[in-house]
């Protein structure tokens, strides 16, 4: 089983963290895996996406053509990469920033108001995590439990209000019902 | 140690200090400054010197300086920057002095642009530097080489006293697969008794210079050199034959567009044409031997390159001319995909029926 992911959206989304979260959580359960950013001359507001591969035999091409799941946070991310989903993918997107919905009926499409959910909960930086929860609801990539103890585990101890805060994100996006 | 997820840059870094690398000289560029952030946060706590140089020409001149002194030092840069190492390069090789340089490539000529590339092949294996000599030239393809290589290549420099250049590329240095360190073997480092390092009255001076100014003098000196070079081709050659025995076609491909290309051999399998990937994982000394002996039982092969057709002449060099040597490649930072590779794959084996 092989699943092929981008992420792609604005440099500050936390685009990059978000992948490393799912590659490290298929490390830890002993899968093979690569984690490739874009690159370049990026800062915040700019475009930014990286591609991670997750698998239990070995990889490859770290280089995704078509992916199965593009995980789109902009506009620009969106009319990128919709069109390249395999046939039978998925697609999720941030609807408070994407207003298009796609006419490809050979995909699957979620969308969750990510940046809306995470400014009511008072932290933009979070939505991130929102879709991280939001993903794993309805790929299954990993359990639940286990990718939100990854989340969270991450952080240092000491900052136990920002593991709490991000704790919240991943089960509002998580629980989110469009 | 459980494996950890880690950038190539990063992983060179790692394994330099952990085969004993204590001196890094260095100067920013991209695709290759995690090197410098890595060795500058972890050489102080292991007892060891990062410096940023003011430009690469010091850096180079600084590592010529340290590996006369015999410790192991490094030093990294992306092309431009390796351009402007080639004079210090030389005169290290004309000391005989043993050092390790990373390429991260990225495209080129000029400052070129940021994305991977391999351009710079025949700088690489043919001359990076002036006068008659070569480097050693390892070419990792995957994060968990990265490292490996970087600790073979300490080892390779100190035996022969030739400095030993990691190519990669900007796609290996940015990056991350998990690494197990602890799975890595290193070379311990051997005596040194030619190290210019105080002979406090004790011994004779140790001199390194690269200046011979009578032609028999700098002949013989060049001449000792080729015999370690002939020593070199004959027991360091590294390769990985993935399904190459049986193959008809054979691709040729190092570095990250090596793992391109066996995705498209799995696929081009998977159609019932019969392909292979020979991985160069030195290309200096090159796997000439290995090439030629495909030639008995492959009809074509195919160079993949991130360039505009380097390695493919040492492949046609390789194989005599016995078969059709093929090449196909993307430059400037652009990748080719699994796919592309495999449409070339599927037009020379037609080409064969």
């Amino acid at each position: 089983m092989t699943n092929k992911i981008i992420l792609a959206g604005f440099g500050g989304q936390g685009i990059l963290f978000l992948g490393k979260k799912l590659a490290t959580a298929g490390m830890d359960k002993d899968l093979n895996v690569t984690w490739l950013p874009s690159y370049g001359p990026e800062q915040r507001g700019g475009t930014c996406n990286c591609s991670v591969i997750l698998s239990d035999t070995d990889i490859s091409s770290p280089i995704i053509g078509s992916p199965d799941t593009l995980v789109a946070f902009n506009i620009q991310s969106y009319d990128k990469f919709m069109p390249r989903i395999t046939p039978g993918g998925r697609l999720f997107a941030d609807s408070t920033l994407i207003d298009k919905r796609s006419d490809r009926n050979d995909i699957e499409s979620f969308f969750v108001p990510a940046t809306q959910m995470a400014n009511d909960l008072g932290s933009p930086k979070l939505v991130n995590v929102i879709m991280l929860g939001f993903v794993i609801k309805h790929t299954g990539l990993f359990d639940r439990d286990y990718i939100r103890g990854v989340l969270t585990d991450s952080l240092p101890a000491s900052k136990a209000a920002l593991r709490e805060a991000n704790g919240r994100a991943f089960d509002a996006g998580y629980g989110y019902e469009g | 140690m459980a494996k950890v997820l880690i950038k190539g840059n990063e992983a060179v870094a790692e394994a330099a200090i952990r085969s004993g690398c204590r001196y890094y000289f260095g100067y920013p560029i991209t695709p290759q400054t995690e090197i410098a952030e890595y060795m500058a946060k972890k050489m102080p706590t292991v007892g060891g010197l990062c410096l940023q140089a003011e430009s690469e020409v010091a850096a180079i001149n600084m590592v010529y300086g340290a590996a006369a002194s015999g410790v192991r030092v490094m030093t990294s840069s992306s092309s431009p920057g390796i351009s402007l190492k080639s004079e210090g390069v030389s005169y290290i090789v004309g000391c005989d002095l043993p050092c390790v340089i990373l390429n991260v490539q990225r495209g080129g000529p000029g400052l070129g642009g940021i994305q991977p590339a391999q351009s710079d092949y025949y700088q690489a294996t043919k001359a990076l530097g002036h006068g008659d000599m070569h480097l050693f030239v390892l070419a990792p393809s995957s994060v968990q080489e990265m490292a490996q290589l970087t600790a073979d290549a300490f080892g390779i420099a100190d035996k022969y006293r030739m400095p030993v250049l990691i190519l990669a590329d900007g796609a290996l240095g940015q990056m991350m697969e998990p690494v197990d360190f602890d799975a890595l073997h290193f070379t311990p480092e051997p005596e040194k008794p030619w190290a210019a390092n105080g002979h406090g009255g004790k011994r004779k001076k140790n001199i390194h210079t690269s200046l011979f100014l009578k032609p028999e003098e700098l002949e013989s000196n060049i001449l000792e050199r080729a015999k370690k070079y002939e020593q070199v081709d004959k027991n360091e050659i590294r390769y990985e034959n993935y399904l190459c025995d049986d193959a008809d076609i054979v691709i040729v491909s190092f570095g990250i567009t090596a793992r391109i290309s066996k995705a498209a051999v799995n696929e081009a399998r998977a159609r019932g044409i019969k392909a292979g990937l020979l991985r160069p994982i030195t290309l200096s000394p090159f796997p000439s031997p290995e090439l030629l002996r495909l030639a008995d039982t492959a009809s074509a092969f195919l160079s993949v390159e991130l360039n505009m057709g380097q390695m493919v002449n040492d492949v046609r060099l390789a194989v005599q001319c016995r078969r059709p040597v093929e090449f196909f490649g993307r430059t400037g930072g652009s990748l080719p995909s699994s796919e592309d590779v495999l449409e070339q794959i599927i037009k020379i084996s037609g080409g064969l029926k």
